[in-house]
């Protein structure tokens, strides 16, 4: 029998397997920021062309399909009023949802069965939302198209969200601190409200705000049941209103370079409100997490 | 104090019944989409003169309405398809990158950088596909074309930009950070005692990952791929812009063929009637079926998963 | 096939903070070594730093030498995984994978070398359970999943699977802590048995343990919380436990402390 001694290095074929799985990995990193790299630098690029003053103030009322100028203002309104009426809706519906199945569904039949459709919820394409909203709102009850109309649709969509983000915070409140409000005799709501739901606050903050940031973005929801115009509408409730991702889609429809360029302008302010609302929940996050390791 | 000590207090009733209340209203909510749905798809569906589930044209909008869902069915799942193929491998090594590669100081903000795909909107993807990526795609599929067409998917006379490959690409791109982001926390929950075992044994990083990681890790890698998959399925806006929305079955996916369910609905509904409407609702009907398929198939992955789980510890 | 180590003017560190420090010691080959201390004191630690498992953990890193015969494990022409491989590892808490089979388990080492026929695997995974007293217990269900085992069992499959790969010395770290008096008495019987064999180095919190198994005991102290861990002095285990030469010895073994 051979006896081995010292350190027998490993075989060349595992090693060169080894580095072969490392540069398979540091390339898909790679490839996978390269798309984010490429839509970034053309919608920055693209879209500064246009990013003005007259963009941002104006509407495409009296545009022509070829003409130069207008802008997104219309647009702009439209998506902050359908975003607000959507968070309106979604997030006290998401919260006591939330509530529920942390603090009172207690894992019974009820609790198992919502839980499992806000998980089913989370997947519902966003097409099928506008399409239940046309079906439901416009064409059974007979309402017109309008942003409320999408603002339920994008509703739907943010919802699950809602629910998810809020049940893990509520979840991270220790349980001592329940019980130490019940021992001092405040009934559980009282309880939830004054001591679980501040404690769970930020991070609940935090959660809507990346949820608002998710539905901002959606189109389809939109041309299905808000419609779209080139006018200026304040009205959420009232008639066919704009939206910024559709007036993106719009835009890009358009086979002239002026109604392009106005696209890669659009897309540029939704990517600015959009990354806001994320950077600001990510401060809120950061803001909280010292708080928490204290 | 006169209150009897055990009574349930006031205000705790109306809470209880309220936040029961949002929960059923979310049951409902679900029920309605499918019930309202099914409502007002009847109409059109009576009036088809052809059968729904396998005629391929799509003209519902004609005195004589004829169309089905055929095309559209079988472009959303190739496409998805495609797109699934070319996403997971990706985001699996991505997730690898972040949960066993990347020097730990950075892993979490490169994490983030993925994330950042995915806040980026289904509209804006779709504006750069038809600006930049479907003439971009041009030469590589003529090279495909030209030296793989003996593999009858890259087959064709005629290559064309907007293509399914095109379309799949752009659907891989969008789901590629979900993917991404469910298999890294799966693979950062492997055990590290047994990714120790395998260390001590003389493994390598990657025999390490390979008998410790990644049999731990892949139910979640499935339950992964199949929500990416039912993301893919139901994406609009983007591939709208860049199918070339034909109603044929054709498996070239270099050649001008191409559609899905929700990029109809988006491209068809402006010039609608009442009757091409009910149409794309029952094509959305469907469109929701098959996803809560899937994904309910992705929950039952999970769910398998954790009983595994408990019968390791 | 055991070897003697020699360590000299060893530190290891997390980050910038240092668990050891100074270490200098020799382990005679064929014999069983028990490192004692209270917690904190880094004769985990140091363990791992026999077969560069410590540098694993992230910001983790050694400084100094330790040679295995006339080999500097840390030398810069050695790689880490041929130096585990050659210096195997039992854990304080049983880890077989939950994946594999009980003959899976035993030949995951082996099969990483990849150049074995299915009746010379056979043959090492017979040899590797009988030489952890474990043969007659699972003979009969090799393919059953090994985390179907007792915690005693898992311990001892892990101990197969260890000395499967024929290590030149088997590092065990608090093997028996997780482990029922029964399964320890066997773990115990196993290591005088094996330390024919192999060197072991071994690190227990359990002083009758360390008594009853080793030759040589090391006992490791530090100044207070935050500093490093250091060697107080190491001889023979019968001296130690009767007349060790420095009072906080005296005072760890009689109880007074840890």
């Amino acid at each position: 029998m051979t006896v081995v001694t010292g350190i027998q290095p490993i075989s060349a074929g595992r090693r060169v397997k080894d580095r072969a799985v490392q540069a398979l990995v540091y390339l898909a990193f790679a490839i996978a920021v390269v798309p984010l790299v490429s839509v970034l630098w053309l919608v920055i690029r693209n879209g500064l062309k246009r990013f003005d003053i007259e963009f941002l103030t104006h509407s495409m009322r009296n545009i022509g399909a070829r003409d130069a100028g207008g802008g997104a203002y219309h647009a702009i309104i439209g998506t902050l009023e359908q975003v607000l009426l959507a968070s309106l809706i979604a997030v006290p519906i998401g919260l006591l949802t939330a509530i529920y199945l942390v603090e009172y569904g207690n894992g019974g039949r009820l609790s198992r069965i919502v839980s499992f459709f806000v998980d089913v919820m989370t997947g519902v394409p966003s097409v099928v939302s506008g399409l239940f909203i046309l079906a439901f709102w416009i064409l059974a009850l007979g309402m017109p198209f309008s942003g409320f109309a999408g603002a339920l649709a994008l509703s739907i969509l943010m919802m699950p969200t809602v629910v998810r983000s809020a049940e893990e915070m509520l979840r991270l409140v220790p349980n001592e601190l329940r019980e130490a409000s019940y021992a001092l005799g405040v009934p559980k709501w009282r309880s939830i409200v004054k001591v679980v739901l501040p404690t769970a606050f930020t991070g609940i903050v935090t959660g809507v705000m990346l949820a608002v940031a998710r539905v901002a973005g959606e189109t389809a929801p939109l041309l299905l049941v808000v419609f779209s115009t080139d006018s200026i509408n304040n009205d959420p409730f009232n008639g066919p209103q704009m939206g910024l991702p559709l007036y993106v889609f719009d835009q890009a429809s358009r086979p002239n370079d002026t109604a392009i360029d106005r696209a890669w302008a659009g897309a540029l302010t939704l990517i600015l409100i959009i990354m806001l609302l994320n950077l600001v929940a990510r401060l809120i996050s950061w803001w909280r997490s010292p708080a928490k390791r204290g | 104090m006169r209150r009897p000590a055990f009574r349930r207090s006031r205000g705790d009733g109306p809470f209880r019944f309220l936040s029961t209340a949002s929960g059923i209203v979310l049951l409902v909510i679900m029920a309605a989409i499918g019930v309202f749905l099914v409502v007002k798809a009847i109409p059109a569906l009576q009036a088809n003169t052809s059968h729904f589930l396998t005629e391929l044209t799509w003209n519902p909008n004609a005195t004589q309405p004829v169309f089905g869902i055929g095309a559209l069915a079988f472009g959303t799942l190739i496409s998805s398809f495609i797109a699934l193929i070319i996403a997971t491998p990706v985001a699996v090594g991505v997730a690898l990158f972040i949960s066993h590669y990347a020097p730990r100081r950075l892993a979490s903000a490169l994490g983030y950088l993925v994330d950042l795909l995915a806040a980026v909107p289904s509209v804006v993807y779709g504006l750069w596909g038809v600006a930049f990526l479907v003439p971009f795609m041009l030469s590589p599929s003529s090279f495909l074309n030209k030296y793989f067409a003996w593999i009858p998917i890259f087959g064709g006379d005629q290559v064309v930009g907007k293509s399914m490959l095109t379309a799949s690409l752009v659907l891989a791109i969008m789901i590629l950070p979900i993917i991404a982001a469910i298999s890294r926390e799966v693979f950062l929950q492997a055990p590290r005692i047994q990714e120790e075992a395998a260390l001590a044994l003389g493994a390598t990083r990657w025999e390490m990952i390979r008998m410790a990681v990644l049999p731990f890790g892949r139910p979640g890698v499935i339950t992964a791929a199949l929500l990416g998959l039912g993301r893919a399925m139901g994406e609009t806006i983007a591939v709208a812009l860049i199918f070339p929305a034909t109603f044929t079955i054709s498996f070239r996916i270099l050649s001008a063929n191409g559609n899905s369910i929700a990029a109809n609905i988006a491209n068809g509904f402006g010039e609608a009637t009442p009757i091409g409407r009910g149409a794309l609702i029952a094509s959305g009907l469907v469109l929701f079926l098959i996803t809560l398929l899937v994904n309910t198939a992705a929950r039952l992955v999970i769910a398998r998963r954790k009983e595994y789980a408990r019968a390791a510890a | 096939m055991a070897k003697q180590i020699e360590v000299s003017d060893l530190d290891a560190y997390y980050g910038s903070h240092k668990a050891i420090e100074g270490i200098s010691m020799t382990i005679e080959p064929r014999s069983v070594t028990a490192f004692i201390g209270p917690s904190g004191c880094g004769k985990s630690t140091f363990l791992r730093t026999l077969n560069r498992m410590h540098e694993v953990i992230p910001g983790a890193r050694v400084e100094g030498k330790v040679r295995l015969e006339d080999q500097d494990l840390y030398g810069p022409s050695v790689d880490p995984v041929s130096v585990r491989r050659t210096i195997g590892m039992v854990f304080q808490r049983p880890n077989p994978f939950p994946t594999m089979s009980i003959f899976d388990n035993v030949a995951a080492g082996l099969k990483l070398n990849g150049r074995f026929s299915k009746s010379q695997l056979e043959g090492v995974v017979e040899e590797s359970l009988k030489g952890a007293n474990l043969w007659n217990e699972v003979k009969t269900r090799l393919n059953k999943p090994g985390a179907g085992l007792s915690g005693g069992q898992q311990q001892r499959l892990c101990i197969a699977r260890a000395i499967a790969v024929r290590p030149q010395v088997l590092l065990m770290d608090e093997p028996c802590s997780a482990l029922d008096p029964i399964s320890t008495l066997a773990i115990e019987d196993l290591i005088s048995e094996l330390k024919q064999e192999f060197t072991i180095v071994i690190v227990t919190h359990n002083m009758q343990q360390a008594a009853r198994v080793s030759e040589k005991t090391a006992f490791f102290n530090l100044a207070a919380q935050g500093q490093p861990g250091k060697l107080i002095e190491m001889d023979e285990t019968s001296k130690i436990f009767t007349n060790p030469t420095q009072k906080a010895t005296e005072d760890y073994i009689t109880g007074r402390f840890g």
